[in-house]
């Protein structure tokens, strides 16, 4: 993340003077590898595990992108067998179940970003307004609680809430309409989705714009005060900007994994009846690869989805250096 | 900040702070973060009631947060059920292992790269990063980790996610911020690298790796998916895969009809029974551990 962001440093800092002349070191351009490795050969040694870890784990599965472009078979060489050139994207782009599930990633990408994104920031302007401190915590601990939880227990209690007997439909039928088989249906999918992801996510949101909030001068305040600027308008001027650098960070973040909505917890909740709005890029390919085999179509798939989230934070960083300086590196 | 009397002063005297505006907002911002609370916690208590109450009360949609017809029936069920404790089991199992990899890696990996003198740091660093906004994909990923043999074992399970990049800048930045003396000291009183790490650095970084123990241990407590995609033997399956399959059983059995109304609700039950005992063991390290993950998750936004 960036380095803007400013809580309160939870570790002793270093003196300013400390800071500002590290320790004296031998000139860079002199050193050559050879006298860093006999040096710091321990040090290296330490990064070989790790290192193994994110080139067989992390970066082998790049290259593995190659069956994209190939012939894959089950069982034989994991970069496949031949090569075959667009073949699978130009299966994909010509394929209108491709652009619905598309569009529906678009859809669940936006709503989710329209409400999980500024509601933490609500919440976290609200907490900060509570003076009873005990009364604050309580309602900080309450709220993060369901971060905590696997996507499995969100996902059957979602599916126990909105079942033809679960509180949903106890709602529905107080106001005297008729039970709802809400998991069934197509135009409900979006709205359980992001109330999930509101309810999952919310609580936990908070916790940066609550750190970042401690660290705005309380001069400030006093200063519009005496101006006379009422509460709404300190927020307003003085509150907001103050965050703006950790909301860019967020955002930035949000905006990168966009397209990444929450595979999992869909592949949880979705069935062949809901298709029409749940199913997304991710759980399309998933269905290609494993449910009809079809491995390169599904690393096809994968590799346009990764390319496009790596153009969307890279965009999503550039302008926000521009337009108010912030940045994630 | 200012603070407030609760006296009703005099007009004169009041702040924009202690304007009426301001006080029904204090009313209503009470009752809006107590709402919050309601809406948060009602799922679990909802949960409770439903895997306490009696079949035909939960059929009748009679069940909110209070349990009706009180009923152990379904306790009984699973917790007779033998599968169901081999998978808690293996979740136990996976995640004590798959913890102490990722804290293994991770530590040294943040270790090396908080020297600031060591040459290639940067690309070590860039190694990481790039991880974060670029990703194989699950195809590659699926092939690499059977073409490896690593399918319905354990390792499946406990390498593929071991260095979480987050954790990793977490614990360089904490790293970065201890004071350099000691450990030039210790270099000078003739220790090793290794020596250094784990004589002066390690015990000065206790908290911080019991921040990085919850990380870790909580992620993998809670993933199911990995297990899913690489594990077709029961008996192998942590318990959120055992949840995932009574969820996704019950869901099918409602698709094809509701050929059997009362299977699908015994599935009901049965459900809120298992998420119940599933969510048991989070809730009660719950209170103990939750400031160690926001000082974690702060740590991590200072620097990066």
């Amino acid at each position: 993340m960036t380095s803007t962001l400013r809580p309160p440093p939870p570790a002793p800092p270093r003196s300013p003077q400390e800071a500002r002349s590290p320790a004296p070191r031998p000139p860079r351009r002199g050193r050559s590898w050879r006298q860093a490795l006999r040096r710091d050969w321990q040090l290296y040694s330490l990064a070989i595990l790790p290192l193994l870890f994110f080139l067989v784990f992390r970066y082998l599965p790049m290259l593995g992108n190659i069956i994209a472009f190939r012939r894959f078979k089950p069982g034989g060489s994991i970069f496949g067998e031949y090569w075959v050139g667009l073949r699978y994207f130009r299966m994909f782009l010509t394929d209108p179940t491709f652009w619905e599930v598309f569009t529906n990633t678009l859809v669940l990408g936006a709503l989710t970003l329209l409400f999980c994104f500024p509601l933490p920031i609500v919440l976290a302007l609200l907490l900060n307004e509570v003076r009873a401190r005990r009364f604050k915590r309580f309602v900080q601990s309450v709220s993060y609680l369901p971060h905590f939880l696997s996507i499995v227990i969100v996902a059957a209690m979602v599916m126990q809430l909105t079942s033809i007997e679960g509180t949903a439909n106890q709602l529905v039928s107080l106001f005297g309409g008729d039970p709802v088989a809400f998991l069934q249906k197509p135009e409900w999918f979006r709205t359980i989705y992001v109330s999930s992801e509101v309810w999952q996510t919310v609580g936990w949101g908070t916790i940066l714009y609550l750190a970042a909030l401690t660290t705005i001068d309380e001069d400030l305040y006093e200063a519009a005060r005496i101006d006379g600027a009422g509460r709404l308008r300190q927020t307003w001027h003085i509150t907001l900007p103050g965050i703006r650098p950790t909301m860019m960070t967020l955002l930035i973040l949000n905006i990168g994994s966009f397209l990444a909505v929450g595979f999992e917890k869909i592949l949880l909740l979705y069935n062949p009846l809901t298709y029409p709005t749940a199913d997304v890029v991710s759980t399309y390919l998933f269905r290609m690869g494993f449910q009809s085999s079809n491995f390169s179509y599904a690393a096809a798939i994968g590799l346009f989805e990764a390319v496009i989230g790596l153009i969307l934070v890279l965009s999503a960083n550039v302008i926000s250096r521009r337009t108010v300086g912030t940045s994630l590196w | 900040m200012v603070t407030f009397g609760t006296k009703i002063d005099a007009p004169k005297t009041r702040g924009p702070d202690d304007s009426r505006g301001y006080r029904i907002f204090r009313v209503v911002n009470t009752v809006v973060l107590l709402g919050v609370v309601v809406v948060t916690l009602y799922p679990f208590l909802n949960i409770v009631a439903r895997s306490l109450s009696e079949e035909a009360y939960i059929i009748a949609g009679k069940v909110s947060v209070v349990p009706r017809g009180f009923d152990l029936t379904a306790y009984k069920l699973v917790m007779s059920d033998s599968l169901f404790w081999t998978n808690y089991r293996n979740t136990v199992v996976y995640t004590v292992v798959a913890t102490l990899i990722s804290i293994v890696l991770t530590t040294c990996y943040a270790y090396v790269l908080s020297k600031p003198q060591l040459k290639g740091r940067g690309v070590l660093v860039g190694v990481a990063l790039f991880t974060m906004f670029f990703s194989g994909g699950l195809i590659p990923n699926y092939v690499l980790v059977t073409s490896l043999g690593m399918k319905n074992t354990i390792w499946a399970v406990v390498v593929p996610n071991a260095i979480s990049v987050f954790n990793l800048l977490v614990m360089k930045a904490f790293f970065e911020s201890l004071p350099t003396e000691l450990e030039e000291a210790a270099a000078v009183d003739g220790l090793n690298t290794y020596g250094i790490l784990l004589r002066i650095v390690l015990p000065l970084s206790k908290a911080i790796i019991a921040t990085m123990v919850l990380f870790y241990a909580v992620s993998f407590w809670n993933s199911w998916f990995t297990a899913f995609l690489y594990m077709d033997q029961q008996d192998l399956l942590p318990v959120t895969v055992y949840l995932r399959n009574l969820i996704a059983g019950a869901t099918d059995a409602q698709q094809s009809g509701a050929a059997d109304a009362d299977v699908v609700q015994a599935a009901a039950t049965l459900q809120a029974v298992t998420i119940v005992l599933t969510t048991v063991p989070i809730l009660a390290v719950y209170p103990f551990v939750q400031r160690y993950f926001v000082r974690g998750v702060m740590l991590g936004a200072v620097k990066g």
